[in-house]
């Protein structure tokens, strides 16, 4: 009696402190096991993003909240999300200087002027969540697959580390973990999104420059910005049915 | 690698995870090899099921190079993969999606269904007889080696050219299905300009007909000199003419490829020329084209139009044959290594940086060129391939 009295109390305290679902969490967390989003119904969502070339910064909020998140090696090279600056001149536009130094982690050090006739600006990478993704497609064991809410997944106990999917992908969007042997990408904040959260990247930053969407949701503001703005995916003559749909793309970008 | 020195290896711009790359020599060997399995096959099939008398001395020592190759071919991948043991995976849960989930079913069949079973049937008779007669622990492995089988009446002897017939016939296919495979395995990737192209699996196929005769003429002319013994001239010249109709169609299909890119110059273009001309010129231009298919081309083609002595015509083959199976070496680095330099955001190049006593570098990689011909060794000393040295049928 006094022992339940006891777990009463304590359950009631911390849900009095941290709300329902913060709750919910932290029990999980005290487990040491993931937490469970029982009211996710795959079936209902189709998961897509908006994002605006013209609102990004370059700040590299989105590159450190992504490898925080989702603890991925800060070094050499490997990134789940990165930004890229163009720097497109009039005289040679089909040969655009592109950096991205350490993937935007650390920002953009100042390198270009403006008023001197050329196009400056950023542009947010990281996977598109293709519905025919070319990864997916030439798995030997289908370690990496497409949810049924429309997000590319890996499963880490049992990818072989063969890296066929790494040469597949057209963006450049996978790599090998050092540390497990076995490919690593977005996994577009799976633990968050099923939990009614948005990814980190989206979250942290701090213009609105990317959004995720849910294209089975009526009333997601993903909708107005495709029927408001033009726009277009990367790549698109590779028909990877890619689903990160870019404002302001600019046709050096590839 | 630490990031200095990466990005020391960067010219213009890379996606940031392309910068390593991902395919090391290691899976430059994997389609090197299995191309000689699959020629060396395909030129020990041309006298059992086309009737090419003249290249019979050398049927048992291509089938015998072939298997060698053959085991060692899973290697090079077992060794490259980040988790070998989850590999047999492939057998339990393939992904019908992927090329690469192939791999498994074909070379299986390849190895059990078509070239273990064809050998096994060409030396069944010589196995049996060496059961009988040999002693000791010999006795027991050659017992192990005939399946229980005893039966060496005429009928039965005639059974095996039977079924060894239809299974070479069989085996045609499966080695060219072998060989095409690997050339789709890179032909179908969309996402590298350099890879994709429908061209790939036959241009694999050929170069693998050609590499496979290269070097079985080769090894048939280097155990000649090891066991003194006679070179069948007759069957070096026919095995030279092949080998130069095998590389006139594999040239011809790479100059395909070559003039329809340069023609077609669609956007990947600019790149993978600059690509051809800066990080790939030597092993692509100089080694594959010019010293690995033009010289041995005109050197083969020249022993046909010109009448030349028996030792002349030796050396040229022997020349054209060494040089070719570098030109095709070259070829298949070129295709994996080369596909993996440039950005697939066609705005920059990387460079591979090999190592020495590393997992994927360059020792393990010399190893496991070397273990073929200690296969083949062994091989060769269990199931002699020579007529002369096959066991006399006791009265």
């Amino acid at each position: 009696m006094e022992e339940t009295r006891r777990q009463f109390l304590k359950q009631s305290g911390v849900t009095v402190l941290l709300t329902g679902a913060a709750a919910l969490a932290w029990d999980h967390l005290l487990a040491g096991e993931p937490e469970k989003a029982p009211n996710y119904k795959m079936a209902d969502h189709w998961w897509a993003l908006a994002l605006d070339v013209e609102k990004c910064i370059g700040c590299g909020n989105c590159v450190r909240a992504c490898k925080a998140e989702n603890d991925v090696p800060l070094e050499p090279f490997y990134f789940r999300t990165w930004v890229e600056r163009y720097h497109v001149t009039e005289e040679d536009p089909e040969h655009p200087q592109v950096d991205s130094p350490n993937g935007g982690y650390d920002g953009f050090p100042e390198r270009y002027r403006a008023g001197d006739g050329s196009k400056n600006f950023f542009v947010p990478k990281l996977c598109n969540h293709c519905a025919h993704s070319p990864c997916v497609q030439v798995c030997p064991v289908g370690a990496t697959f497409e949810t049924p809410d429309g997000v590319v997944l890996v499963d880490k106990s049992y990818c072989l580390g063969c890296r066929y999917c790494v040469q597949a992908c057209p963006y450049g969007c996978r790599f090998i973990d050092p540390r497990t042997q076995t490919v690593d990408k977005c996994s577009l904040c799976y633990h968050r999104i099923t939990k009614g959260l948005t990814t980190a990247c989206c979250e942290t930053c701090p213009t609105g420059a990317r959004t995720l969407g849910d294209l089975k949701d009526p009333r997601d503001p993903i909708h107005e910005f495709l029927s408001k703005n033009k726009v277009h995916v990367l790549k698109p003559q590779l028909a990877t049915g890619s689903k990160a749909f870019y404002k302001g793309l600019d046709g050096t970008v590839r | 690698m630490d990031m200095e020195s990466l990005l020391h290896a960067v010219q213009g711009f890379m996606y940031p995870n392309e910068i390593e790359l991902q395919w090391s020599i290691l899976i430059v060997l994997y389609p090197f090899i299995t191309g000689l399995v699959a020629g060396a096959f395909i030129l020990a099939s041309l006298e059992r099921v086309f009737n090419v008398e003249a290249v019979k001395p050398t049927y048992r020592l291509a089938l015998l190079t072939a298997l060698a190759f053959l085991l060692v071919a899973p290697l090079p991948l077992q060794l490259h993969l980040g988790h070998p043991e989850r590999s047999f995976e492939m057998y339990l849960t393939p992904h019908t999606t992927s090329a690469m989930a192939m791999f498994g079913f074909v070379y299986l069949w390849y190895l059990m269904a078509v070239l273990v079973l064809e050998i096994w049937l060409d030396y069944r008779r010589d196995i049996v007889l060496l059961a009988r007669q040999s002693r000791g622990w010999k006795k027991t492995l050659y017992r192990v080696l005939a399946l229980g089988s005893d039966n060496l009446s005429e009928r039965s002897l005639a059974l095996d050219d039977k079924v060894g017939r239809f299974i070479t016939v069989v085996g045609i296919p499966s080695a060219f299905l072998l060989h095409g495979y690997v050339g789709f395995i890179f032909g179908s990737i969309k996402a590298n300009p350099w890879w994709s192209t429908p061209l790939m699996p036959i241009v694999f196929l050929f170069s693998a007909v050609v590499s496979g005769i290269a070097l079985v003429m080769l090894m048939y002319m280097l155990v000649s000199w090891i066991r003194q013994t006679a070179l069948d001239m007759r069957c070096l010249d026919t095995i030279a003419r092949y080998f130069l109709y095998a590389f006139l169609i594999d040239f011809s299909l790479e100059m395909l490829d070559l003039v329809h890119r340069i023609y077609e110059a669609d956007e990947s273009f600019k790149t993978l020329d600059f690509m051809v001309h800066t990080k790939l010129y030597t092993s692509q231009v100089i080694l594959q084209i010019v010293l690995g298919t033009v010289i041995p081309i005109t050197l083969v083609s020249l022993t046909q139009l010109v009448t030349m002595t028996e030792r002349a015509r030796k050396s040229l083959y022997g020349i054209s044959g060494v040089l070719a199976l570098a030109g095709i070496f070259a070829m298949r680095w070129n295709v994996v290594i080369g596909g993996q330099l440039f950005s697939k955001s066609l705005l920059g190049y990387t460079t591979y940086k090999m190592g020495f006593a590393t997992r994927e570098g360059l020792l393990p990689a010399i190893l496991l060129l070397v273990l073929p011909f200690v296969l083949l060794y062994v091989l060769v000393r269990l199931l002699p391939p020579w007529p002369e040295a096959a066991p006399a049928k006791e009265p």
